[in-house]
């Protein structure tokens, strides 16, 4: 089974042996492939009790929860890495956290869908509309992400925070963008960050 | 001391002594237990499965006194989450209890008489310490897991803090690690319910009448924790038993009525009301964190233990914050946790009922779904 391509990306870069906290782990995809490939402890935290469900049932630790809430259980630097893929725009306080993720883990990956990538920004301009595509599929009323943000965005909240970027890829139809124009051309960003 | 036997309604004379947490040396000490399947050769495939407050070990066989199937063959049997074609199962009956194991009901080998309330009172980490010795005695090591729901829970708990290096995964269903404030309250009105019947007469009831009608109420109180309202309105609701009109009399009028006095009754005939106070007793002395210096997660520091969480969101007997609690001292212990809170309309009891969720999410915990 392949992964999808933000989270190969996070596979490709996590070293063996390590360990992992996937925050909004969905179903474990990522989990199973970093301890199969990687031997990688990996744990996880996930809204949705049936993608629990899948999760444990292919022998993953994975404990329900919200990343609003429960990441205060977890104590400091208790991971090597810890992730969230595809779940920061979908958080109620994306700061506080991301705050966390680098207090429960020595690094971050972070990835999101680009709210500045070109298909977006029409849809915007002539439609007058928000936009709605392939990576953004649902309504402004039914979409889980509430905190849109740009690749610029986050940079920019990077460097007030003072955080370290080890690492920045970035993705369009799931292949490489160039980093330059990424807030342009890119569908999507996964960042390595430490403090 | 007797040989080892394995199979359906095994009983063990264990010499002892068992030192209680209150400090009594319990001396012998007699187990019954069940066992289904067959231990393998490395002795790895060994699971204790833990029975709650009323349970006992015929979970997977039918009982002796009503004849009603295992309390648990949705989990157990072939092609469930434990199958004894792959796993040697072992369900003991608790200490304190009333289907064989020492407790209230048994003859004290001192006085060749019942026990009564000089039986010394007992606590989780004792019924798990007994259990502990019977494993010694039929040559089990280490446990490829413990299962339990509700007290069978706490047993689980109690097992991964009490013996780490036995216990590679425990899965704890509906469970708390400290009895509340509520909890103990709805125990004390069941005791009281059996210590009011004059045919309690001190505990001291078993050459006459036992004190069936206490008993029976102590029952009634307990089964209304075990569902939920909602539950409740679903099944009763208002609706009258067996007649048109309100009688305007104290009749068993409403369904409801009708169900929890039947629920009471029939109790009594399986139940031993001593052994209701000791075991009930028990639950509410249970608290991981206090034998742990108040830190529940020193309880589990350096388990290799893997833990498997289940709770229920209508389970208001041990509601899910339970189960987090016990999840958040896992995570400051390291220990390697899963957690998932199931729907279910029928509170506490779920866990004893279909649940397709339950069967997959501990069917994958234990490794056997794959």
């Amino acid at each position: 089974m392949s992964l999808r391509p933000d989270l190969a990306i996070i596979a490709r870069n996590v070293a063996p042996g390590s360990r992992v906290l996937d925050v909004g782990c969905g179903d474990g995809a990522l989990m199973a492939a970093l301890r199969d490939q990687k031997q990688v402890d990996a744990r996880g935290l996930e809204l949705d009790p049936a993608n629990v469900a899948a999760a444990v049932g292919r022998g993953l630790s994975v404990v329900q929860g919200d990343a609003d809430t429960d990441l205060a259980d977890y104590p400091d630097q208790s991971f090597d890495y810890a992730i969230l893929s595809q779940t920061l725009q979908t958080t109620m306080r994306p700061h506080v956290v991301l705050d966390h993720l680098l207090r429960i883990g020595q690094r971050a990956f972070v990835s999101f869908p680009n709210f500045a990538h070109w298909r977006v920004r029409l849809s915007l301009l002539w439609g007058g509309r928000m936009p709605v595509t392939r990576l953004l599929p649902l309504a402004w009323y039914e979409t889980p992400n509430i905190h849109h943000v740009t690749i610029d965005d986050f940079r920019a909240f990077v460097r007030e925070q003072g955080l370290t970027v080890e690492g920045a890829w970035f993705l369009s139809d799931g292949n490489p963008a160039r980093p330059a124009a990424a807030n342009f051309f890119a569908e999507h960003a996964v960042f390595l960050l430490r403090r | 001391m007797s040989a080892p036997t394995f199979g359906q309604n095994c009983r063990a004379v264990l010499p002892g002594p068992l030192r209680l947490d209150g400090g009594v040396l319990l001396s012998p000490v007699e187990i019954a237990y069940e066992t289904y399947g067959t231990l393998d050769a490395e002795g790895t495939n060994a699971i204790l499965v833990c029975h709650a407050l009323t349970g006992d070990q015929y979970v997977a066989s039918n009982h002796p006194i009503t004849g009603k199937p295992g309390w648990w063959t949705r989990m157990i049997g072939p092609g469930k989450p434990i199958d004894p074609a792959r796993d040697f199962v072992i369900c003991t009956n608790v200490l304190g209890s009333c289907m064989g194991t020492s407790g209230p009901a048994t003859v004290n080998a001192a006085t060749g008489k019942p026990w009564g309330m000089s039986f010394p009172v007992i606590t989780i980490r004792d019924m798990v310490r007994a259990q502990a010795m019977l494993l010694d005695h039929l040559g089990i090591g280490r446990l490829k897991a413990v299962v339990g729901g509700s007290m069978g829970g706490m047993q689980a708990l109690s097992w991964a803090a009490t013996f780490p290096d036995r216990v590679a995964a425990a899965v704890v269903i509906a469970a708390t690690a400290r009895h509340s404030a509520q909890n103990i309250a709805f125990h004390e009105v069941g005791r009281q319910a059996i210590m009011a019947d004059p045919n309690w007469n001190g505990g001291d009831y078993y050459e006459g009448t036992p004190p069936a009608a206490g008993l029976a109420v102590a029952r009634m109180a307990a089964h209304i924790t075990y569902l939920s309202e909602a539950g409740l309105t679903e099944k009763f609701g208002r609706r009258l038993q067996a007649r048109e009109a309100k009688s305007f009399g104290f009749d068993a009028d409403f369904q409801v009525e009708s169900y929890l006095r039947h629920q009471g009754l029939a109790f009594t005939d399986r139940f031993d009301a001593n052994a209701y106070l000791y075991i009930t007793r028990a639950l509410d002395y249970f608290d991981l964190a206090e034998e742990h210096g108040g830190v529940l997660a020193n309880a589990f520091r350096g388990a290799a233990t893997r833990f498997c969480l289940v709770s229920f969101d209508t389970d208001w007997l041990y509601p899910t914050r339970e189960s987090r609690a016990v999840v958040q001292a896992l995570h400051a212990a390291g220990a390697a946790a899963s957690f998932v809170e199931l729907s279910s309309p029928f509170g506490h009891d779920a866990f004893l009922l279909d649940s397709p969720e339950l069967n997959r999410v501990v069917e994958g915990f234990l490794g056997n779904g794959r």
